[in-house]
């Protein structure tokens, strides 16, 4: 068992005794492993993690890690986040949610825990599918999908992840895939990183109930066609051959092959996260296939102040020049008199 | 003629001040019961408004009320009918008619009785002839012009002269009650530091109508001596603030930081105001989304190691139910407060009522129990909150806290407690030993698990909402989850050993024992005593701990030929008595207005049964 301060670990020291339950093959154990790998590099002692998830397939997250662990209830798992970190802004606060978990029935509580800048990270499992109750259409499903519940297919719009949270005013959002360990790992790294809440998309394989849903842009056959992975400051180049990229066309992002009508890497955007006009981030979340590749990496990294830092500091303050010091002082202010 | 020589004396009165919802009453009447606290009156407040913020103007819908019952002895309820009622506009009558005693004094703005103000009211021409009320002690006043008057050179706008109008009426009714104007005076001066006009114009109206009130010798002063209350100090408080304190007075005798997520509800939102504003004490408040979360945000901080607690009305429970059903199942902590107003739905949002019982008791799925407990008066919201923060700290279990909208808005005066007299609260935190921690070993006696604080070296632990072991381990085994829930049961049960017996209110044994719950006390005891003293052989048994019930109920209840349960609902909480204890009849008096009981139709019925053999 490790020590307290030991501050070196291995993924290994994040695995609980626990059972793992998820249907082989599925995304889950990939992100699983992605997570418990990050965590080694963090310098953040195991006793200060607390995983919060809600219901879902992705929710039972929490019993497979060997830190402080709390599954709630159906889509309320922000709200309790939220309330973990704000009681104790020391702890590394992630929450552990899905398509069905955070957009649906807990839609509400993810847009307020995103507005508040509450410091969580919420990684998101999008398999686009309800797993857990076999197989219903979610909120991300594509329009006209045919499921159990939709028999003649979906007639609902999905969303869009980024777009809802940068709607919701978000600060970080980032999209990985649960087979791309490397990528996960780095990304998960930087959500812990940063100030706030963060968001990271998972695109993730439900391989009983919607097997395959991304492999159209995710395949290792085409990925490197149909994903971009953005890095701070480089420009948008993507493609097996790195002969891809994007530029701003009028008020429109468009795909362009360099050495094509002169175009060179000079013409190309320059990826910028930390930008705080979310405009060229709206567009790049929102990149779908086949018009665009799909966007990886960590599209939006802003500053902003955080609630559980305000919250301290506005306590700080007050408590400093506050004449009730305790109790007693509460119960004997204002009017009061004494009966002799 | 002196004042002093035509002064009557009298034992107690009921004043309601009643307006337009923009007339400013609640403070008129809360300036009134501070001036009489101080001076040493026992009094009970009642304030009673509108849903609507501004109803329409001059209409009973929009009327709001402000009643203050004050005596030279213990006074326990804000009065069932008023011995002087201040009526801003016809609407006022309308509204209050029905809840005034015969022959009262009767105080209005004559002004405001214009005959579209008549016809808005539901009158035709004279309300005070509509209604028969001749030969009450009419006062009729041009408050408004008089205001105008008296304020004319200071140079105010003319919506803040009419705005005095509410002080010139308190002024007469201060000189009909022979008190002084000075803690008033002192208010103006803080509430209006920045603005010296302001607090001259309501001077000047107060004084004015003070001066009135001599002047027209109408009016006889009335003094109501001091009550002999138990030595100490003393400060006017109401249900809601007492309800807060106590969460705070539980968050330092525990030593642990308090947590509060709520979402504004009336009659609830004193609450989350209150310890909002109590960032000086380092209170947590955290307005949330939505009711949900709310409470979730109040587990995941009793999951930190907070006192978690959140505050609601009705509606509000309902949404919470499923966050309470996990808590039930973590067994984490926490405090939920219901401050109960007229259902079903929307009901009647700031009318009082006690309906929600079956709901705290049974309403989530699953064998789901909590403890429920309800506090009885304004002030001891205060002793209640600290039980029940208590109980859920020591016991490691979610507790329900029941008040409603009578005693939450309600005030009296409350002698002070000192902290050093307060229990220390002690819960079971899970500390490192050798053994490895799991989250669901109890306590033997009394079957709390240990509460281990994320950030605590080597206590890393899971809890959910599935069924688990002992250990912790999720697990579907019928006859685990059989045990489990039997656990969960007997915790809840063993609060009994930490909470005291029933105590009843007169002789142990008798022809008649009056049984309520809650905020309905002080109607009950001061119908109670009242009958004891008419030679009745008649007891109450007011009960605050309803799950699990105190050990001696049995004993209490063989010793009286009838028990007649009061409630202000259809009878919940006699079906509960019936369903533990069986062998006793239950009469049912029961009244579901969104009004309080009053103290006369509690007497008459009680006399009736007795009466009836």
């Amino acid at each position: 068992m490790a020590e307290a301060v030991v501050t070196q670990y291995t993924a290994k020291d994040f695995k609980s005794d626990q059972e793992i339950r998820w249907c082989p093959g599925c995304g889950d154990h990939a992100i699983l492993s992605s997570v418990q790998k990050s965590l080694t590099d963090l310098g953040i002692s195991r006793e200060k993690y607390a995983f919060i998830s809600g219901i879902g397939c992705s929710s039972r997250f929490p019993y497979y890690m060997n830190t402080y662990g709390f599954h709630g209830i159906h889509g309320r798992a922000s709200a309790i986040a939220s309330g973990v970190k704000i009681a104790n802004p020391e702890l590394s606060v992630w929450q552990i949610t899905g398509d069905g978990d955070a957009l649906a029935i807990g839609g509400n509580h993810f847009i307020h825990a995103i507005r508040r800048n509450v410091d969580i990270n919420i990684i998101l499992f999008n398999n686009e599918i309800y797993g857990l109750t076999k197989g219903q259409y979610s909120p991300t499903s594509t329009k006209g999908l045919v499921t159990k519940t939709s028999p003649f297919g979906t007639v609902e719009d999905p969303f869009s992840v980024g777009e809802l949270v940068i709607g919701a005013k978000g600060k970080f959002f980032a999209r990985t895939v649960d087979s791309n360990i490397a990528l996960s790992t780095q990304i998960y790294g930087e959500a812990a990183r940063h100030k706030g809440a963060s968001v990271i998309e998972v695109l993730q394989n439900c391989v009983i109930f919607n097997d395959g849903i991304h492999d159209v842009v995710v395949d290792k056959e085409v990925r490197d066609e149909r994903t971009i992975i953005l890095k701070q400051g480089e420009p948008m180049i993507f493609g097996k051959n790195r002969d891809k990229g994007l530029i701003l066309d009028g008020l429109k992002l468009k795909v362009v092959t360099l050495g094509e009508k002169g175009i060179t890497e000079k013409n190309l955007l320059v990826h910028d996260a930390t930008e705080q006009n979310p405009g060229i981030q709206y567009m790049l979340a929102n990149m779908r296939y086949p018009e665009y590749p799909v966007a990886l990496g960590v599209i939006r990294s802003v500053v902003a102040q955080t609630y559980d830092r305000d919250l301290t500091e506005q306590l700080k303050n007050v408590k400093a020049s506050a004449k009730i010091k305790n109790m007693d002082d509460l119960l004997n202010s204002g009017s009061v008199w004494d009966v002799e | 003629m002196s004042k002093s020589s035509q002064i009557v004396e009298k034992e107690e009165v009921v004043i309601r001040f009643s307006g337009d919802s923009g007339d400013g009453m609640q403070l008129t009447g809360t300036l009134f019961s501070d001036t009489a606290a101080l001076y040493g009156n026992d009094l009970v407040t009642f304030p009673d408004y509108p849903a609507e913020i501004r109803a329409p103007q001059g209409t009973v819908g929009g009327v709001s009320g402000f009643t203050v019952h004050l005596g030279h002895s213990e006074i326990n309820t804000p009065g069932d009918y008023a011995d002087v009622l201040v009526a801003m506009n016809p609407a006022a009558i309308k509204a209050n008619v029905r809840w005034i005693k015969a022959g009262c004094t009767i105080i209005y703005d004559k002004d405001n009785f214009t005959d579209k103000n008549i016809e808005k009211a539901g009158y035709i021409s004279d309300p005070i002839k509509e209604e028969k009320l001749e030969d009450y002690n009419i006062i009729a006043v041009n408050i408004t012009s008089i205001v105008k008057e008296a304020l004319k050179d200071l140079g105010l706008d003319p919506k803040s002269v009419l705005r005095t109008k509410n002080m010139f009426a308190l002024g007469m009714v201060y000189w009909l009650f022979d008190r002084d104007l000075q803690y008033t005076e002192e208010y103006f001066d803080k509430k209006f530091k920045s603005k010296p006009e302001v607090i001259e114009a309501n001077k000047i109206a107060l004084r004015a109508g003070y001066y009135y009130g001599e002047t027209i010798e109408a009016l006889t002063p009335v003094r109501i001596n001091p009550a002999p209350i138990a030595k100490g100090k003393y400060r006017n408080i109401n249900g809601n603030t007492a309800t807060a304190w106590g969460f705070i007075a539980a968050s330092e005798k525990a030593g642990l930081n308090l947590f509060i997520g709520s979402y504004p509800i009336t009659p609830a939102t004193g609450i989350l105001e209150e310890l909002a504003a109590r960032k000086d004490l380092g209170v947590k408040s955290f307005q949330a989304e939505d009711e949900i979360a709310g409470i979730c945000s109040a587990l995941g901080a009793s999951f930190a190691g907070n006192l978690a607690v959140t505050s609601t009305s009705g509606p509000g429970l309902a949404l919470k139910s499923e966050a309470i059903g996990l808590a039930v199942m973590a067994e984490l902590p926490i405090v939920i407060v219901n401050v109960q107003r007229g259902g079903p739905s929307t009901g009647l949002p700031t009318k009082t009522e006690q309906s929600d019982l079956m709901q705290a008791l049974y309403g989530r799925n699953g064998e789901s129990p909590v403890v429920v407990i309800a506090a009885s008066t304004p002030s001891n919201c205060f002793h209640f909150a600290f039980e029940a923060a208590r109980i859920a700290l020591e016991h490691m279990t979610p507790v329900l806290l029941l008040t409603d909208g009578f005693i939450a808005n309600g005030s009296e005066p409350w002698r002070i407690p000192k902290m050093k007299d307060l229990p220390a609260i002690k819960p079971p935190k899970a500390v490192k030993t050798d053994e490895p921690y799991y989250p669901y070993f109890r306590d033997p006696e009394r079957l709390s698990r240990f509460w281990a604080i994320p950030g605590t070296v080597g206590l890393e632990h899971r809890i959910g909402g599935l069924e688990k072991t002992m250990k912790g381990t999720v697990s579907y085994v019928p006859e685990n989850h059989e045990e489990m829930v039997k656990i969960r049961a007997e915790k809840v049960e063993k609060v009994v050993e930490k909470i005291p017996d029933l105590t009843v209110f007169g002789e142990a044994s008798g022809d008649l024992l009056m049984v309520g719950w809650g905020g309905t006390y002080g109607h009950l005891v001061t119908s109670a005593r009242e009958l004891q003293a008419d030679g009745f052989k008649v007891s109450l048994a007011s009960f605050n701990y309803i799950k699990p019930f105190p050990k001696n109920v049995r004993e209490v209840f063989k010793k009286f030929k009838r028990i007649v349960v009061f409630e202000l609902n259809l009878g919940q909480f006699a079906d509960y008595l019936r369903m533990n204890y069986q062998e006793f009849t239950y009469e049912q008096f029961n009244k579901v207005q969104g009004v309080p009981f009053t103290v006369k139709e509690i007497k008459d019925y009680c006399i009736k049964l007795l009466e009836e053999k």
